[in-house]
């Protein structure tokens, strides 16, 4: 049980907000794509013939490919590696690469799930972060897809500085009423070295604001739930049956690999990252070398790492898991630890499994730091 | 005797004293190679890496001069003014000093005053220009200052640079030629100056000495006069770079004794060492019990760990006699100790040593000095104030003292005007002013000793761009109109928080506490008032609005790493966080009151 990653990295523009690795200059697609056909090859054996279930093409913009671009990196995983009969095949998508004739063409191919980068139905916030499509584009997109993809996940971002409670209210409806299954939403995060990290330094555009982030978060969650989507993790929501298995892989802690720059992979024990340039990425991988940096994750790294991202999740933390795979120490620990944050109401027991209540979702950043088994 | 010469180095931090002590080694072959390490005379790690020496040492070289061996005894002496009265000590065991000045940096406060000391003690000043090869070096001014300074002639000053070896062989000829040769009486009984200890885990405590009359053999019964403790010598000597034990020292030389004592307080740096047949009656003046400065409350963290603390602090007193501490409980912070300092400098080393060689993490409150509280029940009678928490309730309270000093700075002209507004602020008066050249000016003040220790030498290094030097003296009580003002968080008051200021100064300090913790402390889940408060009126507050989100949206493959080493960061930080009723605080907020002006 194992997914496979591929990473993009070629964008149009660049978004303000974005902090991902991609380049703006198409110029070097060729080699980057043979490079990630070799990489598949040479790493062929790492995951010890682990079957695939899932492959996810992530960016960048994945859908700058073009269809047969995407075929022949599918192809060279199926010869490859031992994949299940149905994998879960998404592509993540902008809407301004979604012509209906392309939509077409992908519904034909292996590819099973789109992830769609909306972000905002409203003119002013895709212009404020600069993404490559219009409001127009973003709804036409919807209707299309809808009528040729039953799996699909849209993006959007909330807390954007400007994005009242009834246009985020707007936004929501609009997503639902397309009748898609899954959506990933995220606060607008500034994060540092980016446009926008340099427009909120110089006052061109304001901070961004916890509150209003944390009521529009509420809003969403509240609304998804009432028409049946599951709040699986913080920032993804899906209905029965249409959660991402790619990503759910990353909070369970399973094994994944990742190919491309920057890509980050995990065996269970240690975890790679190949370097973020494209230039370097292709010359080792020609060269026969992998351009990865690993780190091995001790037994409180990787539970740290349980209680983080478990805690974000609705499978929450499983004592019993932390017992067997840990230790009994650290079940104990962790019992101790989270004792505080039942007694405030921001976690739950039941079934010998902790999970964030509502109000404990916001914070469990916090939470998990706490829960924490660190050395001073 | 009269091949015997007993010196000492003055010299500002930084003015070159370990390197030319090292040089000096080296020249006289004390050293061998394997033996050579930069500074070879602080052995501590802490002391290297501040680059300052904490302890003072002695080492013997011998020197062949003219067909003839001398035997030279380095007095090495602390250079911080927390260790004032050490310093004295090494003065007193010596009959010559080597005034080390910096030749770009000219004579600062600090050596200003060992140097006076040293000519109290009628010592032969050599006075040695260093780093007389630096680009920066202003040789012929800063010679001339010398000569303003000491009245000697401009060919008395060695110029030199103990960094290349220029003028090496000149001041040990100058020692041999100009220092005196000890006088003293071998037929007297035993008069041995008490000048450091230092404790060696092994062997107990190591005292160092020199013999001002008669002389001290292996095996004898010993009494050290003020303690009036007696030991057998179990082993004396001479002190090169190892111990080299010997079956006497005589008049005039410097040595060290073992006797097995294990508690470095047993032996009082100034004391006197007799025999006890044939006994001194007079003990060497000038002995004096160290008393601390400053204190502090010293807490565990974790509230569990207070006997571990104690045990370390045991420890930590076997070898620093001058470190004092007494068990105190605070509401806030449970129990811990009330300790004493010689100074800041001081107490920071000991905050250190607690947590590199014993792993205690604690917590340290705001410092203060020892007040005298009279209450009108009785005026006359004197309440020790180490604590602002044992200061009497304002309507029994008759007045406070507090401790003064005699500030001594030495600064360029052009910031004379700065260095007084500051000292002015800092409750300073003003009581001399002289310049010392055209553009070296020392000034005086009398000051509160409590306002040195709020970041007084951080301001004064500001204010001055760093051409300040300070150095101070007690000077004894003096009344003056302090108040207490306390702090409250999520409205109980945290006794640790407390400080006495003056009252002029209060509303102005009450606020900026309450800026500044609201800075340092971390937003919680719910809203935090901080106050300050003097007896029951809010003089200031503040608030730390909630934290009602902390989680960042997106957390994929590429995020997990990253993430997880992000909020081990943060445990980490709370590990070292105390927790007041329901509220967490940093340690680093305890001190808060020192750093208002940051």
């Amino acid at each position: 049980m194992s997914g496979i990653y591929i990473h993009i990295p070629f964008c149009k523009q660049a978004c303000h907000y974005c902090d991902f690795h991609f380049s703006t200059s198409l110029k070097k697609k060729e080699p980057v794509l043979k490079a990630l056909k070799k990489e598949l090859i040479l790493r062929k054996d790492e995951l010890g013939g682990a079957t695939i279930e899932t492959i996810y093409f992530g960016g960048g913009t994945p859908s700058l490919l073009t269809t047969d671009e995407i075929l022949d990196l599918v192809g060279t995983v199926q010869v490859n590696y031992t994949v299940i009969e149905d994998p879960e095949i998404t592509l993540e998508a902008n809407p301004d690469d979604l012509s209906l004739e392309r939509i077409k063409t992908l519904a034909g191919s292996p590819v099973n799930r789109l992830s769609i980068g909306v972000q905002s139905f409203f003119e002013k916030d895709l212009k404020l972060m600069n993404r490559a499509h219009n409001a127009q584009e973003a709804k036409q997109v919807l209707d299309w897809a809808t009528q040729y993809f039953k799996n699909i996940s849209i993006d959007l971002i909330y807390g954007i500085p400007g994005l009242t409670d009834q246009e985020w209210q707007e936004n929501i409806r609009i997503a639902l009423a397309s009748g898609v299954p899954h959506i990933s939403s995220y606060a607008l995060t500034v994060e540092p070295k980016t446009a926008l990290a340099n427009f909120v330094a110089k006052g061109i555009v304001p901070e961004v604001d916890d509150e209003q982030a944390q009521r529009q978060f509420l809003q969403l969650v509240q609304e998804l739930e009432s028409k049946d989507f599951i709040n699986y993790e913080i920032s993804n929501f899906g209905k029965a049956g249409y959660f991402s298995k790619n990503n759910t892989a990353y909070w369970l802690g399973k094994s994944y690999l990742g190919i491309g720059p920057s890509a980050h992979s995990f065996n269970g024990t240690h975890r790679g990252w190949n370097v973020r340039n494209n230039q370097t990425y292709v010359k080792a991988i020609e060269a026969n070398e992998l351009p990865i940096e690993i780190e091995e994750l001790s037994v409180k790294d990787r539970y740290n790492e349980y209680i983080m991202t478990g805690l974000r999740t609705v499978w929450g933390i499983s004592l019993e898991r932390i017992a067997n795979e840990f230790g009994h120490n650290y079940a104990k620990y962790a019992k101790m630890q989270a004792q505080k944050y039942v007694a405030e109401h921001l976690l739950f027991l039941e079934d010998n499994i902790f999970r964030a209540t509502r109000k404990g979702k916001f914070l469990v950043d916090g939470i998990a730091s706490d829960l924490f088994m660190v050395k001073l | 005797m009269k091949h015997i010469r007993n010196f000492c180095i003055i010299a500002h931090i930084d003015h070159g004293k370990s390197t030319l002590a090292d040089r000096l080694l080296d020249f006289t072959g004390s050293v061998t190679e394997r033996e050579k390490q930069d500074q070879l005379l602080d052995s501590m790690d802490l002391e290297r890496e501040r680059g300052i020496t904490i302890k003072s040492h002695a080492i013997q070289m011998e020197y062949n001069f003219k067909g003839e061996t001398y035997v030279l005894n380095l007095i090495d002496t602390p250079g911080h003014v927390d260790f004032s009265y050490e310093v004295s000590r090494s003065i007193a065991a010596c009959e010559g000093a080597l005034l080390v000045v910096d030749a770009a940096q000219s004579i600062q406060a600090q050596t200003i005053s060992n140097l006076y000391l040293a000519l109290e003690n009628d010592l032969e000043i050599i006075p040695v220009l260093n780093k007389v090869d630096l680009p920066s070096a202003n040789p012929e001014e800063v010679t001339d200052d010398i000569v303003d300074l000491l009245g000697c002639a401009p060919e008395d000053v060695i110029p030199a640079s103990a960094k290349t070896g220029i003028g090496i062989e000149e001041i040990l000829e100058a020692i041999i030629n100009r220092v005196p040769a000890p006088e003293g009486n071998p037929e007297e009984p035993l008069q041995a100056l008490v000048f450091d200890s230092v404790y060696n885990p092994f062997r107990g405590v190591e005292t160092y000495f020199r013999v001002l009359n008669g002389e001290i053999k292996k095996g004898q019964k010993i009494k050290f006069m003020a303690t009036g403790k007696s030991y057998f010598a179990d082993e004396i000597g001479t002190l090169k770079l190892v111990q080299h034990p010997k079956q006497k020292i005589s008049t005039g030389d410097v040595g060290y004794l073992i006797t097995g004592i294990k508690d470095a307080r047993e032996v009082k740096v100034g004391d006197t060492i007799t025999l006890t047949d044939n006994p001194s009656t007079r003990p060497i003046a000038g002995f004096e019990d160290v008393k601390p400065m400053v204190f502090a409350g010293i807490y565990p963290v974790d509230t569990e760990d207070f006997e571990e603390l104690r045990s370390s602090m045991e420890k930590l007193q076997l070898n620093d006699a001058s470190l004092v501490f007494a068990p105190e409980s605070s509401a806030a912070l449970g129990f811990g100790f009330r300790c004493g300092f010689l100074g800041m400098l001081h107490m920071e080393i000991i905050q250190e040593r607690l947590e590199r060689e014993f792993n205690m993490t604690v917590i340290t409150t705001v410092p203060n000095v020892s007040y005298h509280a009279f209450t009108t029940k009785n005026t006359q009678e004197i309440l020790i104030v180490n604590n602002p928490s044992d200061l009497p309730d304002p309507s029994t309270l008759d007045r406070v003292e507090e401790p003064y000093i005699k500030a001594t700075i030495i600064t360029k002209s052009d910031f004379v005007g700065n260095v007084m507004s500051l000292c002015i602020d800092k409750r300073g008066q003003i009581t001399n002013q002289t310049y010392l050249t055209p553009e070296r000016v020392e000034l005086s003040f009398d000051m509160p000793l409590a306002e040195i220790v709020f970041d007084f030498y951080d301001r004064l290094k500001t204010v001055s761009k760093g051409y300040a030097s300070f150095d101070y003296a007690p000077i004894g009580m003096r009344v003056s109109k302090l108040v207490r003002v306390d702090i409250l968080l999520n409205s109980q008051p945290v006794d640790a928080l407390s400080a006495l200021v003056h009252f002029d100064n209060a509303h102005t300090i009450g606020k900026k506490m309450c800026e500044k913790l609201k800075e340092l402390i971390p937003r919680q889940q719910f809203d935090i008032p901080i106050q300050a408060a003097i007896g029951s009126k809010i003089i200031s507050r503040e608030t730390i609005k909630a934290l009602r989100k902390d989680v960042t949206a997106k957390c994929y493959g590429g995020d997990i790493s990253r993430k997880r080493k992000l909020l081990e960061k943060q445990k980490k930080g709370k590990k070292r966080m105390r927790q007041v009723g329901n509220v967490e605080i940093p340690q680093q907020a305890f001190m808060a009151v020192l750093k208002l002006n940051d």
